[in-house]
């Protein structure tokens, strides 16, 4: 506490001489900045909604809902529709968070609760600077490097294996694809889970798992009886974070999904998500029509985030979860 | 194998500490022994016991091995980049221009480095006041009510696609305009601001109540108690909590890919006039090209940038450990 008592000593109020007056000021001026900061904040949201359907709105009013369900989306004809990107950022997503959630949860139970302290705090921020890898370097090594290695090794295996899948279809020529762009989600969404879920498993009562572990319970029935359920809801709110981290995810995807404009069963062909056409297309927005219907994608994907992201709050809300610095 | 002394009845499971007292002890634990199935050694797992330990020791395993992979991971990411940066990092790397020409070798970087520079440096000046005010705000000041409106509008910007960030400061400065190396700023701003108010928050609430009670019991006014107190007890965490902002908004793509991303070839500071050229869009560009020479800058540019924000990143979590308080 002795920066404590130093910072006391140093308190400006031994200057008695300033007056009340400056004191009233003081305090409104103060009050003023933090509560302009705030609703700042608040209008933000607001005003990047507006914003996005209003430039949406020639799109929206010329396609309407049936931009949803329509698949064809070219530029030159006026023709759009988000239905293949719909599907992209649905498999993708999905793809991503059904690995990245046991992998997620195994690395934040091993964090914090196999790992000696010394190992701990090694793992532990290596994990997290996971998460810092910026996406456009991700998205750089997934066409150059990872590409390749899964066109010519990974691919064919699961294809010769699980090939009677359809999503498990004749392997791709170049390596993009939605395969690629799922793992490359993957990639970014299990630092999110396992630092989430770690934090979690680490406030579980000790004398809970004692408990079990004095009825008999192997390590695993512990932590699968116990710590689990008793994060359950936490794990759920962390899942719904990395799913909004994927869905939005446009610069990575952008990179290794090949830009392909039409529905594949697999995996292993091209692809689009919402975000990625949205990013494609930055140089080429040429049409008025063309950019409203990019706003449009940008609409639903802000629907889609936000909704992922209220799902996560609320979830932690109801079950009182605390998340701090979550993402 | 039934006979070897193996973990058993053993409360925490660690193996081959439960054969010695045993041997040592045998009257202490006989009871134990006597409900095995006969066969079995004393104080030896058998049949589902047996499977049960096994399922943990897999389960813990594989609880190791995802660990493992995800830092093997981070091992295989940096040492690509590194490896192929490496080469084409020189002194003339960070401090010439691009050649103007594509599919030529040699160049460098200089004016991407100096356009994120200046991006970074204007966004953290517009993100970091307000971030701390806007943390001041939810622990000072808001009600129940308030409170929970700004926290859940933070929560919701941080969640935010930064593609949508970046679709809303192209409608707002950009049509009817042009790009901007502000609107870069502006656009990053938005991403850092909820990061650093919600690390600021956190921070804020472990100062000491007894420091703010000292503060009123000498009757020193409320912004005083905050300017003088408050703030500087929490000023490593608020340091930590922008550093790790900053790191993570330099390598953002998305946000600037439409407000700052046609640009030249040489060095500018002019903030307003046109776009700067940015080390993230570099990257893309090169990467969406497809051509080797540039494909070779673009490593070293992504060196440059991953250097840059590994090491902001470990500074920072230094920073927070050695300050008094720190979000973790």
């Amino acid at each position: 506490m002795s920066g404590g008592i130093r910072l006391a000593g140093a308190l400006p109020g031994q200057k008695r001489s300033h007056g009340r007056s400056a004191d009233r000021v003081g305090d409104g001026v103060l009050y003023g900045l933090c509560m302009l900061a705030s609703l700042l904040a608040v209008v933000a949201i607001g005003a990047i909604a507006y914003q996005v359907i209003d430039g949406a709105s020639a799109s929206i009013s010329r396609f309407g809902l049936g931009f949803l369900t329509h698949s064809t989306w070219k530029p030159n004809f006026g023709t759009f529709g988000a239905a293949t990107f719909l599907y992209g950022t649905a498999v993708t997503s999905l793809a991503a968070l059904l690995l990245a959630v046991p992998l997620g949860i195994s690395i934040g139970l091993y964090l914090s609760m196999m790992a000696p302290r010394r190992v701990r705090g090694v793992i532990g921020p290596l994990v997290e600077m996971l998460a810092a890898v910026p996406s456009v370097i991700l998205g750089f090594w997934g066409i150059l490097v990872f590409g390749p290695f899964l066109q010519r090794h990974l691919e064919p295996f699961l294809h010769h294996v699980l090939g009677f899948l359809p999503i498990f279809g004749t392997p791709s020529t170049t390596g993009s694809g939605l395969f690629n762009a799922s793992l490359i989600l993957t990639i970014m969404v299990v630092p999110i889970i396992a630092s989430i879920s770690r934090d979690l498993f680490l406030t579980v009562p000790q004398e809970l798992q004692d408990g079990a572990t004095a009825l008999g319970a192997t390590r695993w029935e512990v932590l699968r009886g116990v710590v689990l359920p008793s994060a359950a809801s936490g794990v759920a709110a962390a899942a719904f974070l990395g799913l909004g981290r994927a869905l939005g995810e446009a610069i990575a995807v952008t990179q290794v999904i090949g830009a392909g404009n039409v529905i594949h069963a697999s995996l292993f062909q091209t692809g689009d998500t919402l975000a990625s056409r949205i990013a494609d297309q930055y140089q080429g927005a040429a049409t008025p029509q063309l950019v409203a219907s990019l706003f449009y994608l940008g609409v639903i994907l802000l629907v889609i985030g936000l909704l992922a992201n209220i799902a996560a709050q609320w979830i932690a809300r109801r079950f009182d979860v605390r998340m701090v610095a979550a993402r | 194998m039934t006979d070897l002394p193996g973990p058993s009845y053993e409360m925490t499971g660690l193996p081959g500490s439960a054969g010695q007292p045993a041997a040592e002890d045998p009257d202490a634990l006989g009871p134990l022994a006597m409900d095995l199935p006969a066969g079995s050694g004393p104080l030896t797992p058998s049949g589902h016991l047996r499977r049960r330990q096994l399922i943990s020791r897999l389960a813990e395993a594989s609880q190791t091995t995802a660990a493992l992979l995800a830092v093997a991971m981070l091992g295989i990411l940096v040492y690509s980049v590194a490896s192929r940066g490496a080469s084409v990092l020189s002194i003339g790397f960070l401090t010439k221009d691009p050649p103007v020409l594509s599919g030529v070798a040699g160049g460098g970087i200089a004016p991407a480095i100096v356009g994120t520079a200046l991006i970074m440096a204007v966004a953290t000046a517009i993100a970091m006041p307000m971030g701390i005010l806007a943390a001041l705000y939810l622990t000072e000041f808001a009600g129940r009510w308030s409170a929970r409106a700004v926290r859940l509008a933070l929560d919701l910007l941080n969640g935010l696609p930064t593609i949508v960030v970046g679709l809303f400061v192209f409608g707002l400065l950009v049509v009817g305009h042009h790009q901007s190396g502000f609107a870069g700023s502006f656009a990053l701003a938005i991403i850092m601001l909820p990061l650093i108010a919600r690390a600021t928050q956190e921070v804020l609430l472990l100062v000491p109540p007894s420091l703010r009670e000292a503060a009123d019991a000498l009757g020193v006014s409320h912004w005083r108690t905050v300017l003088g107190v408050v703030l500087p007890t929490a000023r490593g965490g608020i340091l930590t909590a922008t550093v790790l902002a900053v790191a993570r908004a330099a390598g953002e793509t998305a946000p600037l890919i439409f407000v700052c991303s046609i640009f030249g070839n040489t060095a500018s500071l002019n903030l307003f006039g046109q776009a700067l050229p940015n080390i993230p869009v570099y990257i893309f560009n090169a990467s969406e090209a497809a051509e080797p020479y540039g494909f070779a800058r673009a490593w070293g540019a992504a060196f440059v940038l991953l250097a840059f924000i590994l090491l902001a990143n470990l500074g920072g979590r230094a920073l927070g450990r050695r300050g008094s308080m720190s979000p973790r």
